[in-house]
């Protein structure tokens, strides 16, 4: 009985010890958030920065994508915010407006691990809002052409389509030889981004004056509408909704249609979800461009995640360390290799191959022609507005002169706020 | 007896004992209901926004520009011509199929009645997420039960979520079979309370099967069916799970109810200021409504 006393007062001194030093080295502890599936594999990346860092520990909080935006505001909110967290690039800009991030452009200056030139111009400028740098791209993302080889073969178009010109016309022949039930290409109406890709590849700023104001009106915008709704018109792309799209992959295995715009998390998905018959008949390729001048390939979005430091974590080193260690090249290819997601460094395409199979060959040729959205908080609620007028477009309840009208209305008055405040800034600083 | 009405010296003491018994649940009502609707309604007089998160300054006092502004927002008029459109169609639907289904359950020559109330009842308590997902296929366009018995009878096919004709007939179609039930078990216990013996003299008198259900089985059902419509109202009123889930409000937000509408600004454009006029709007027509059907019911017993 003794004995028994004995050893539980040595096991409780212990555990106190050991929380104790868990209280002392609390200093050096690192509160990461990262979401959904990079948020589960990012675990296995962690003992070699803990090993290479003694004394600092780094604590991954899970956050499944669908509660993430709303999770990282409501610790904002109760001051609870993580060190460290990765960010869908598109929210960056209103991080900053909460002024919840610490801008890195000093940490940035005296880096040799993460290295500007080694990034694709176009996602690194998704984290430059206000002439500050407030994130380090950790993945990319963008959207180009993915196509069932056979049919397109099949229907003796040139390929692959360089100009706006080319890829309508490869679109009729596909539809010319696929017969009525079936078309060129799946462009779900309700979604922004193809609009607004085609907008970025005609040159459109989308919103004007330092985003106060919508510039949909604009004639670029305008020539991308007009094909954009063309495609419905004659009959080359279905009107369907998101939702009208039971089963994408087994559709397109039927040939109900011979192209797609989309990301490349499909990459992985067509090689799981396609039957083995259809793994040699799919390819993708980089975007047409509008025309000659424009320049091959068309621009397409800049997506992806960056890696953020938080305002109350500015001065903690560990933090930054964390950042570096998670861009390095090795790094990005042993989280590529987890994830399948496509490393923000170019100098990981070559150790992971990327840059020899032509299927996300093509991604890397797009990337580096990836434009960043406008960078105001306001831009997915706008976004929203661009998908609701392109598709009164496409089902004829609208003219285009009378949809972008009502567009840059509607952007005008999400913008009030904003400009208000850009405004009153601006008076101040005058003073 | 008449101590315990009559202010007297023992009727201090009874006021304290009451307020004490009381003060739980006025506590509860205070901290969890009237303090926030306060708030809720202080709020929908401010543009309080994102930028008010970062820093309240931000915030500024707007009189009732959020509720003109609804009233100059295309989608607050979309959202308030859906919503209208649930509640025309899919309320008197409703209350009509719980009708005729308790009358079919409490019908004398029904059998089996107990399965037959269990099968109308059983929508009611399944998981929305489940009977959104059945019903999905049987909406699917190309491979779905519906344009299947279309077909039968010769009629094109409908995409019924995709096409803004249809979707949000197809989200009343969902939501009558969904909540028609609640509605059916209440008339049911309604038609209960009528004494037989009614229907006996009338059936003496010669009174035929229309002229009873005319004649005994309405009049008796009044209050249950006042009860059962008002709830049906108010509830389509606020329908937001049903399109939530099977459209998230599209397609071109011809599913877009108002409580939806309030759900997507507050939570996902975060525009407190602009979701709680939102609220109150839905409020006051919810009130206005329910007071007129139970006006038009007095005037109509008096």
């Amino acid at each position: 009985m003794a004995r028994h006393t004995a050893a539980l007062i040595a096991v409780a001194l212990a555990t106190g010890w050991l929380a104790g030093c868990g209280r002392a080295a609390s200093s050096a502890e690192v509160r990461f958030w990262a979401f959904g599936r990079e948020g589960e594999v990012v675990r296995a990346l962690l003992p070699e920065f803990e090993r290479r860092h003694p004394g600092v520990t780094v604590t991954v909080q899970q956050v499944p994508w669908t509660a993430a935006h709303e999770k990282l505001l409501t610790a904002f909110v109760g001051r609870a915010t993580p060190d460290v967290a990765q960010l869908g690039n598109t929210w960056i800009p209103e991080f900053v407006a909460l002024g919840a991030l610490a801008p890195l452009d000093g940490r940035l200056a005296g880096s040799a691990a993460v290295t500007r030139d080694d990034y694709f111009d176009g996602s690194w400028s998704t984290n430059l809002v206000d002439g500050r740098t407030w994130g380090v791209p950790w993945y990319v993302d963008t959207r180009l052409l993915f196509y069932r080889t056979d049919l397109v073969a099949r229907s003796g178009a040139p390929w692959p389509p360089r100009t706006w010109r080319d890829w309508r016309e490869a679109m009729r022949r596909v539809k010319a030889t696929a017969g009525p039930e079936r078309f060129a290409i799946l462009l779900p109406v309700d979604e922004w981004d193809k609009p607004v890709i085609l907008g970025l590849q005609a040159g459109a700023e989308l919103l004007v004056d330092n985003g106060r104001r919508g510039g949909f009106r604009d004639p670029r915008f305008r020539r991308a509408l007009s094909f954009y709704v063309d495609l419905f018109a004659s009959g080359l792309a279905p009107p369907l909704t998101d939702t009208g799209v039971a089963n994408l992959y087994q559709q397109f295995a039927e040939g109900y249609f011979a192209m797609l715009v989309t990301g490349p998390w499909n990459l992985g998905e067509f090689r799981r979800r396609l039957p083995a018959s259809m793994q040699d008949r799919w390819a993708t390729v980089p975007l047409p461009a509008p025309d000659e001048t424009a320049g091959y390939p068309g621009a397409s979005i800049a997506g992806g995640s960056s890696l953020v430091v938080f305002r109350e974590a500015a001065g903690n080193d560990a933090a930054w360390q964390l950042v570096e260690f998670l861009s390095e090249p090795a790094q990005q290819v042993r989280f590529h290799a987890l994830s399948g997601n496509l490393p923000a460094r170019r100098s990981a395409w070559a150790d992971t191959g990327l840059d020899r199979d032509p299927r996300s060959a093509a991604f890397g040729e797009q990337l580096l022609a990836a434009r960043p959205l406008p960078k105001v908080p306001e831009w997915e609620q706008i976004a929203t507005r661009v998908a609701e007028r392109a598709e009164e477009v496409v089902r004829r309840q609208r003219t285009i002169e009378e949809a972008l009208e009502a567009l840059d209305a509607e952007v005008d008055r999400i913008l009030a706020k904003r400009r208000f405040l850009l405004d009153r800034a601006a008076a101040s600083e005058g003073r | 007896m008449s101590t315990a009405a009559r202010p007297g010296p023992g009727s201090r003491q009874e006021a304290r004992t009451a307020w004490l018994l009381l003060a739980p649940a006025l506590t509860a009502i205070t901290v969890f209901f009237a303090v926030p609707v306060a708030g809720g309604l202080a709020l929908s007089f401010t543009d309080f926004d994102l930028y008010a998160v970062a820093d309240p300054r931000n915030a500024r006092f707007v009189g009732t520009a959020n509720y003109t502004d609804l009233t100059r927002d295309p989608l607050f008029w979309r959202a308030l011509r859906n919503t209208l459109l649930v509640v025309l169609v899919g309320g008197p639907l409703t209350i009509a199929l719980a009708l005729g289904g308790a009358l079919l359950v409490s019908a004398p020559l029904t059998r089996l009645r107990g399965l037959w109330r269990t099968l109308f009842f059983a929508p009611v308590v399944t998981t929305l997420v489940a009977v959104a997902v059945v019903w999905r296929y049987l909406y699917h366009p190309r491979f779905g039960l519906f344009n299947q018995a279309l077909a039968l009878v010769g009629l094109p096919p409908i995409d019924w979520l995709g096409d803004p004709r249809f979707a949000m007939l197809a989200i009343v179609l969902l939501a009558a079979w969904r909540s028609f039930g609640y509605g059916l078990v209440i008339l049911v216990a309604g038609l209960q309370a009528i004494p037989a013996t009614l229907y006996e003299a009338a059936a003496l008198d010669g009174a035929s099967a229309w002229q009873q259900f005319r004649r005994i089985t309405l009049p008796m059902l009044r209050p249950p069916l006042l009860f059962v419509a008002i709830i049906t109202t108010v509830g389509y009123f606020q329908v937001f799970a049903e399109p939530y889930v099977m459209t998230r409000g599209g397609p071109a937000n011809a599913t877009l109810t108002i409580a939806l509408l309030m759900y997507q600004q507050g939570f996902r454009w975060w525009n407190m200021g602009r979701a709680s006029a939102v609220a109150f709007v839905l409020f006051g027509l919810i009130l206005a409504v329910s007071a007129l059907q139970t006006w038009i019911e007095r005037r109509r017993a008096a």
